[in-house]
């Protein structure tokens, strides 16, 4: 009689698998996140007037700088990315039918790619300067608002 | 023999005893599918620990009280259980220093499927354990001993002392939800060898661990280092077994 000692089996071979990026990528982008996001906290609330300086005009006139156009696409890209890999990992965690745990990584995938798009659009290009008539629609601040616009 | 002794005899030292409640979460498939918690009131001893009151139940209130232990000092690893809400080993938690004012509960670790009263499938974990291959690789002939300077003995220490009671890997929120999660156990056995200067299948273990359900599940609860009853850092070795990864080696 002889014992047979079982090789031990080990998990189907790992194959090629991007939760070491992911995870990378949750710490990398978190650092930038914490400058980007602090950042933009400190220019919109802290700086001169603080928060009572912000109305349309003062968005209006933050991106219509590159620079503030490029931090807040660079926050947006990082910050949707980030919060849906995250998202991601708790629907992992909790969707135990798979092809509802599919659906739901798809869709958040989905709702992500979406946003970036409609968010970047509008960063890239928006106009304050429409028509005299779609100024006249934001009232008080149509005033500074045709202050930042070419005289027609 | 008797030899008389003109000393009196040593007083011996009192123990105070106490009448504590003892909670037990019951389960037993042939009669129900439910489980249940049943009252357990024992008079104990400030030396005695929780497995002595469970001893007492299953000895002398209700032998069908069922549950794991062997050598009842720490060592074995087969009674961790969750007493009153953390993993802990029944033979190393004196009663006394829990609440005895409350009743005491006591409940199979959770993430395994129990099969009875205490005890729990350990199927997985062991399987998980297996996978890491906690067994020492090298190539050349054993023919020497493999020689080893007290610093690189000491660079895995901490995780030779598991015994594998399953308290960490049972403690994890990740484990819960997910079962197919290697857990911190696995990882820390495989830690013992990643970082031993006489093993060569460091590569192995880091490629399988760098899995969907490997290190990169691990989320940084510490859930894991607080049940440990051996006191390993646990999300520590977890930690540097992802460090490990990212550099592709030990
Ligand atoms: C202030 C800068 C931020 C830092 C430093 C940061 C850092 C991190 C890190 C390191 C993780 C991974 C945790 C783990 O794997 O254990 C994480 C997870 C996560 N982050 Fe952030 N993050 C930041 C901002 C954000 C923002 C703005 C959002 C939302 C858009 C977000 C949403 C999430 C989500 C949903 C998770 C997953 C939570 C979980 O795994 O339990 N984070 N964050
Ligand atoms: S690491 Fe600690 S808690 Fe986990 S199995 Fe080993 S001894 Fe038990
Ligand atoms: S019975 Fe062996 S560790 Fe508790």
């Amino acid at each position: 009689m002889s014992v047979v000692i079982e090789t031990p089996r080990s998990r189907k071979r790992p194959g090629f698998n991007l939760e070491k990026y992911g995870w990378m990528y949750m710490r990398l982008s978190g650092v930038l996140l914490v400058i980007l996001i602090f950042g933009h906290l400190f220019a919109n609330l802290m700086v001169g007037e603080g928060i009572h300086a912000i109305n349309f005009a003062f968005v209006a006139g933050k991106w219509a700088s590159p620079f503030w156009q490029v931090w807040d696409v660079t926050m947006l890209v990082l910050a949707l990315i980030h919060g849906t890999n995250g998202m991601r990992t708790l629907v992992n965690d909790y969707a135990e039918v798979e092809w509802i745990r599919r659906t739901l990584v798809w869709l958040l995938w989905i709702v992500c790619a979406t946003l970036i798009v409609i968010g970047i659009l509008a960063l890239t290009t928006f106009t304050p300067c429409g028509d005299a008539s779609s100024i006249s629609l934001l009232g008080k601040d149509g005033a500074n608002v045709a202050a930042l616009c070419p005289v027609k | 023999m008797a030899t008389a002794t003109t000393e009196a005899p040593v007083e011996i030292g009192v123990i105070p005893s106490f009448d504590v409640t003892i909670r037990v979460r019951r389960f037993n498939p042939e009669v129900s599918e439910e489980s249940t918690w049943q009252d357990f009131h024992v008079t104990m001893f400030g030396t005695d620990r929780v497995l002595d009151a469970l001893h007492k139940i299953k000895w002398e209130h209700d032998g069908s009280l069922t549950f794991r232990r062997s050598c009842a000092h720490g060592v074995c690893g087969s009674d961790a259980m969750r007493i009153n809400g953390r993993n802990r080993l029944a033979c190393k938690t004196l009663i006394k220093d829990l609440n005895i004012n409350e009743p005491i509960t006591v409940e199979p670790i959770k993430g395994l499927e129990v099969e009875k009263d205490l005890v729990v499938d350990m199927n997985p974990f062991y399987q998980a354990y297996r996978d890491i291959k906690p067994f020492l690789i090298a190539n050349d002939k054993p023919e020497k001993e493999r020689l080893q300077s007290a610093e690189q003995r000491a660079r895995f220490d901490d995780t030779t002392k598991c015994i594998l009671c399953a308290a960490c890997t049972t403690s994890c929120p990740v484990f819960w939800t997910d079962g197919q999660y290697f857990g911190p156990a696995a990882i820390v056995n495989a830690h013992r060898f990643i970082f031993d200067s006489r093993d060569e299948g460091a590569e192995v273990r880091l490629d399988i661990l760098n899995d969907k359900e490997g290190v990169w599940r691990c989320r940084t609860t510490f859930n894991c280092t607080e049940a440990c009853p051996r006191g390993i850092q646990v999300t520590r070795a977890v930690a540097e077994v992802k460090q490990a990864i990212l550099r592709g080696r030990a």
